[in-house]
């Protein structure tokens, strides 16, 4: 009989996981929606964040809130960059055109990291501060935990209320239901883009940040598995829509973890197998996901 | 008639350029079985068959898989068990059927049925996958990777786990492959051309219009996705037994992303297309690979880097699908237009043959 605290502690772990996902999740799902592109460098964009987030901390002694900041500007800045000329270059090319370009771009930055970083798995240790672990109830929770709840519950009410009160966010809404209708309305598209980069990139480094201190070490494709589940997330939820792609996260983070803490050891080492199983059931029977609307012809 | 012609319509031209030049370069390898160019036009041949069964389903039929690298490790692993000498699979695979133990047959046959098995899996798989569109279809063949690999690293009795197969026999010659290259390549180019073919084509290009005209959509996308990893098993098990050692990082997704760059590099709606992509892909890291140990620049010294060749042709990629999208050949079918055409080799005993090149180059010189 498995007993009440061990299945606890796994929700909480999948609530964690599901946090991070979700942080990446988002920032595929503005991006696709806008686009109908699947960034693969997404995730690379994460892994170059950590990296700048372990130099400045081993390096150059930098206290973590201000290497993470530093990090958040440097990888909004490399996502840009590879925008404009990875991208935007793109932007009236076919859909498989613009996903090899992306599959390019991150290998790139894969090989670049490993140019600069050496192939090495390197350690991640977060300070012992947000190593303590607090009893609450019947559970354990370490400060980074209970950071990482807080802070994407503060993100995705932030990001909820961008897109829904601001001019950049209603015009980004109207890129994602149809750009070519937007543009025709005035909306700067090349602006929209931008920021949905800027957006998404950023979170990436929060969510790397997060995944890292979580495994414990770094390397060049550190970003890459994770990236792709986060991708699975936001198609089960229905790309395009944040609350799905939110719903999508939790989805899998949880089933993740229950699925790793519940069946057999034997079976554990399935666990990558079963979430992308899950993502194809799920697209079995709701082709656009759990959230999305039916797919109407794009120009 | 007074029809100008261009070198390339000579038939005496392509004879020479697409298939005697490279026969010689082919004999050459062959005659040098173990020199480091001949792996070199060995591993270019496997990747010529990847690459012209990805253009299939890519290019003809209108879904993007990414999948390929799973099809190459079920066939890799299903042609091995049949290569395998008996007292090593007693030892790394104990967990086969007495009968597979025991039994060893020749490369052909093991990679016929590594491709079939890679086939049934398609068949298998391929009615979820068909369900999806665009997008979501390139990312659940990704999927089908992660899939296939977590059963090669946890069935460890029948496959050795990640540790891997070893001990292949290292059958994949210049001979063996180019045969592959060639049957493989004519099979294709007839499906293109045939009822069923055009069908393909019609589905890509405006899929109701193609129904309405009793094209079976779910039929044909299945049927194209299974004979695309039937050839793919076929590519993975020549490889298999090119490396001698395979395991499941072998065909994980770097291998399923160089198979779509260079049948993208190459021109995905052209199964000739495979043939300058493998080429490209194949001989362009060649040159490259010097750059990561240092050179000298304007007199400055650089450092050894590695990845450097990677980078370069990510960066060279990224060029390319900018400035010409439709890869190399486009929709040219020139190369197997050559190889399969009686003309071809019937032109150095037609007279008119020589006129027609000589016309071109007397037009030339004037």
């Amino acid at each position: 009989m498995i007993n009440s605290a061990y299945f606890m502690s796994m929700l909480i772990s999948g609530l964690k996981l599901g946090s991070i996902y979700a942080i990446v999740a988002i920032g595929y799902s503005i991006v696709y929606g806008i686009l109908r592109l699947i960034n693969f460098a997404h995730g690379d964009i994460m892994t170059i964040g950590v990296y700048i987030i372990l130099m400045l901390m081993n390096q150059a002694g930098v206290p973590i809130p201000a290497a993470l900041l530093i990090s958040v500007a440097f990888s909004v800045g490399v996502g840009l960059l590879i925008e404009r000329l990875a991208y935007r270059p793109l932007r009236d090319a076919s859909e498989e055109t613009t996903l090899i370009s992306s599959l390019a771009v991150s290998a790139l930055l894969q090989n670049m990291l490993q140019m600069v970083f050496s192939a090495q798995r390197q350690p991640f240790m977060l300070p012992e501060a947000l190593r303590t672990t607090h009893k609450i109830g019947i559970v354990n929770l370490s400060t980074i935990n209970i950071i990482t709840f807080i802070s994407t519950a503060i993100f995705l009410v932030i990001l909820h209320l961008v897109l829904t009160k601001t001019r950049i966010g209603t015009a980004m809404r109207a890129c994602s239901e149809n750009l070519r209708a937007a543009r025709l309305m005035g909306v700067n598209v090349n602006r929209v883009v931008m920021t949905a980069f800027a957006i998404g990139s950023g979170l990436a480094v929060i969510a790397g940040f997060l995944l890292a201190g979580e495994y414990k070490t770094v390397y060049p494709s550190l970003g890459f598995v994770p990236g792709l589940k986060a991708f699975c997330a936001a198609v089960i939820g229905g790309i395009g829509s944040l609350g799905g792609a939110v719903t999508g996260a939790f989805i899998i983070g949880i089933a993740e973890m229950l699925f790793a803490g519940l069946v057999p050891t034997t079976m554990t080492a399935y666990r990558d197998a079963f979430v992308f199983l899950l993502m194809v059931i799920v697209l079995l029977f709701r082709p656009n996901g759990l959230f999305g609307g039916s797919e109407t012809a794009r120009s | 008639m007074n029809k100008t012609y261009r070198i390339t319509d000579c038939s005496l031209f392509r004879l020479i350029v697409f298939v005697i030049v490279p026969l010689i370069i082919l004999i050459r390898c062959a005659m040098q079985p173990t020199s480091y160019i001949t792996g070199i036009v060995i591993t270019m041949g496997i990747y010529i068959v990847l690459a012209a069964s990805l253009n299939l389903i890519n290019g003809f039929s209108g879904m993007f898989s990414m999948g390929h690298a799973a099809f190459m490790a079920i066939g890799a692993y299903i042609a091995a068990f049949f290569t395998l000498a008996p007292q090593v699979k007693e030892n790394m695979t104990p967990g086969l059927p007495a009968w597979l133990i025991n039994l060893q047959i020749p490369l052909a046959p093991a990679l016929l049925i590594g491709g079939a098995a890679a086939a049934l899996v398609a068949l298998i798989v391929g009615f979820p996958v068909v369900r999806t569109k665009g997008h979501y279809l390139s990312v659940v063949t990704l999927a089908l990777i992660v899939v296939v690999r977590a059963v090669i690293d946890n069935q460890g009795d029948i496959t050795h786990g990640s540790r891997g197969l070893t001990g292949l026999p290292a059958k994949s010659t210049i001979l063996s492959v180019y045969i592959a290259v060639v049957v493989t390549l004519f099979v294709l180019y007839r499906i293109t051309h045939s009822d069923y073919g055009r069908g393909l084509i019609a589905m890509r290009d405006d899929p109701v219009a193609a129904q309405t005209l009793g094209i079976n959509l779910v039929k044909k996308k299945i049927s194209c996705f299974a004979i695309s990893a039937f050839f793919a098993g076929i590519g993975g098990g020549l490889w298999g037994h090119y490396l001698t050692t395979i395991s499941a990082s072998n065909f994980y997704f770097s291998k399923s992303f160089d198979i779509v760059e260079m049948s993208i590099i190459g021109g995905m709606f052209s199964l000739s297309g495979s043939i300058p992509g493998a080429m490209f892909y194949t001989i362009v890291p060649e040159f490259l690979a010097p750059l990561e140990s240092g050179f000298n620049l304007g007199g400055i010294r650089l450092p050894t880097m590695f990845g450097l060749s990677n980078i370069i042709m990510a960066v060279l990629l990224i060029v390319l699908i900018i400035f010409r999208g439709q890869g190399i050949m486009g929709t040219s079918e020139i190369i197997l237009d050559t190889w399969f055409s009686k003309d071809t080799y019937l032109a150095p005993f037609r007279k008119e043959e020589y006129q027609r090149l000589a016309g071109v180059f007397r037009k030339k010189s004037s």
